[in-house]
């Protein structure tokens, strides 16, 4: 049983979401539980494997008992599985959110929730190149769907762009996957990393090719600069647990970039070692500084959280670029935070949204919303956190940040960036909180009559609990920072002495009938 | 035949690059197809163009044919087909719901 559960995560959410798609539209209170239920059992999951792993093992998984490099292996080490558990708390939180109605407005909401959670969960644990490229289009595809989900002239617009700009990212995947399938003769991402150590010189420019290849696709899902004009669209305008539930899709992205360049493109390369050193830094410092321009001109709250996940992917990356151990391990405490953050931040956008009427969320001085010493609180909270003030988990992660930059040659540029952002984004945050509560009129005298009948304590405590819990999640890390930290420094050892994954990959022991 | 092969691959992948940047939508969905034929047929020649040989190991026989490629541009089209199909009826929706078939959703004056 043990020597299996390597292999839950992925199928678990997949026979969820077939489940589902059998029961009939009518039974939504069944639907919502299997869902919740699958999802639950997926952190448990997540919790066992971040045990096993703890200690520096690394499970691999060979399906279909073949044996490494012919067959397709799932691995599962301390960053995919890591990675697993960020996903299923931020799935739950989002759920948990869409369970109070948002799921209803189209059919096989939880069918296609679970089946991103299926494509999103085997993009983190598979071991092979074009695996992966199968489950980043499954995960595109449920959220292609969950982007549309509930229908609207603007979403079908977003949405038109976000398919079009993924289908040229997918079909760039695969001439990079080919090219390396041709001159190395496999995909096995462990054999990859040996072969291309190994390659001769005459190959070396091909390699180069499709590593830059692939760079510019992940790059596509991390909505790196050039590559972000898809996201702002797509995100402010779908609903918001799907938005919530896609602030971890950027971090698919970031994953990519950090497993393959560490693992089949890192130090130990030969020829195409640690090739994407000089794109990744300047082009990550220059997301940081685009993001933030649009969080200063968006007009609307969920344009401007939008913006906020292309700032935290800039600091993200900025870290990673950094290309150290403490830079990796400062990104991976990061990670989780920013993703639990920007959710967090999604989920409490729409109820203030809710509350505004007319005025949607615009930046203007709207009605006094209900509620709005609670939920004032919570935006107060959430912007401390994304801004990356003390004592939050965004202080911290920053501090890591800028820490391990200090070594770093370009390291007067890295700090002077990531903190003058930081500034730019407190200042923006500052203005629109102050515009949608402080400048707030009574409605007597704007006319707009704010939500009729005031709600119930339990409906509110329903509401707000999916975003209380993600801001717990990062009260968590600054309490239990210690323990994190540890954890990240582990992981970013483990990816950049790829060594012992090479080693468990290709030596995995088939199961003898 | 390989240059035979190199030059459709380079011509379907312009063609599909050229009608990818057009603002409407049915040309670019004719540009995806492109792409996804041009990177199907690369995938196929990754294992080398070869006539008459086994992909089965056998005894006395140096030469194989790689049977990888294979299974990998099936997957590959299988996953476009279905691509292509959603983003037709995507587009459509689009025409629908917006009264134009503008990639931006807005006529030219």
């Amino acid at each position: 049983m043990m020597n299996h559960i390597a292999i839950f995560p992925v199928i678990l959410p997949l026979l969820t979401g077939i489940l589902l798609l059998l029961l009939p539209d009518r039974l939504p209170a069944l639907k919502r539980s299997i869902s919740l239920i699958s999802v639950l059992l997926q952190i448990i999951t997540a919790g066992l494997l971040l045990n096993t792993v703890s200690n520096g093992e690394i499970l691999a998984y060979a399906l279909g008992n073949w044996s490494p490099p012919f067959g397709i292996v799932l691995v599962a080490d301390q960053l995919a599985v890591g990675m697993l558990t960020i996903t299923a708390l931020v799935a739950i939180c989002a759920l948990f959110y869409a369970s109070r109605g948002a799921d209803s407005s189209g059919a096989h909401f939880h069918t296609l929730f679970q089946l991103q959670l299926f494509g999103l969960n085997g993009a983190f644990l598979t071991g092979d190149l074009f695996n992966l490229f199968v489950f980043f289009e499954i995960l595109l595809l449920a959220s292609y769907s969950l982007l549309l989900h509930g229908g609207g002239r603007l979403k079908t617009k977003a949405g038109l762009h976000f398919v079009v700009i993924n289908l040229v990212g997918s079909t760039l995947f695969l001439f990079a996957v080919g090219t390396l399938y041709g001159l190395l003769g496999t995909l096995n991402m462990a054999d990859l990393a040996v072969k291309v150590a190994a390659a001769p010189a005459d190959d070396a420019v091909l390699i180069h090719i499709a590593g830059l290849l692939l760079f510019a696709v992940f790059a596509l899902k991390a909505a790196l600069v050039p590559l972000y004009l898809w996201l702002p669209a797509a995100y402010a305008h779908t609903t918001a647990p799907v938005a919530a539930l896609f602030a971890i899709m950027t971090k698919v992205g970031a994953y990519s970039i950090l497993r393959v360049y560490t693992l089949i493109f890192g130090a130990q390369a030969g020829t195409a070692a640690n090739l994407i050193e000089t794109w990744l830094l300047p082009m990550a410092m220059l997301t940081l500084i685009v993001g933030v321009l649009g969080v200063l001109a968006s007009t609307r709250l969920r344009q401007q959280v939008a913006y906020l996940v292309i700032v935290s992917i800039g600091t993200l990356l900025t870290a990673i670029g950094i290309n150290s151990a403490a830079g990796i391990t400062a990104a991976l405490y990061y990670l989780p935070h920013s993703t639990f953050a920007a959710a967090a931040f999604f989920l409490l956008s729409d109820s203030i949204t809710q509350r505004r009427d007319v005025m949607d969320d615009q930046f203007e001085p709207g009605p006094i919303i209900q509620q709005q010493r609670l939920l004032g609180i919570l935006f107060f909270i959430t912007a401390i956190l994304v801004a990356g003030l003390p004592p939050l988990s965004g202080f911290i992660g920053k501090f890591l940040i800028l820490n391990a930059a200090l070594p770093h040659s370009a390291f007067f540029w890295i700090i002077g960036v990531i903190l003058i952002t930081s500034l730019f984004t407190l200042i923006a945050l500052a203005r629109g909180g102050s515009m949608l509560f402080y400048r707030a009129q009574a409605p007597h005298s704007c006319n707009i009559a704010p939500d009729a009948e005031p709600r119930s304590a339990l409906s509110l405590t329903i509401e707000l609990t999916p975003v209380a819990g993600l801001l717990l999640f990062c009260i968590g890390l600054v309490i239990f920072a210690g323990a994190v930290t540890e954890y990240t420094a582990a992981t970013a050892n483990q990816l950049l002495q790829p060594e012992a994954y090479i080693e468990s990959v290709l030596r995995t022991e088939i199961i003898k009938p | 035949m390989e240059l035979l092969i190199s030059l459709i691959i380079g011509v379907l992948t312009a063609s599909g690059v050229y009608l990818s940047l057009r603002g409407r939508t049915f040309p670019v969905v004719l540009g995806l197809t492109f792409l996804s034929y041009a990177v199907n047929l690369f995938l196929l020649v990754m294992g080398r163009l070869t006539i008459g040989n086994p992909p089965i190991i056998a005894d006395g026989i140096t030469q194989y044919a790689d049977p990888l490629p294979q299974a990998l541009v099936l997957t590959a089209i299988v996953i476009s087909f279905g691509m292509t199909a959603f983003v037709i009826v995507l587009a459509l929706k689009a025409f629908s719901e917006m009264g134009n078939d503008q990639v931006d959703g807005k006529h030219k004056s």
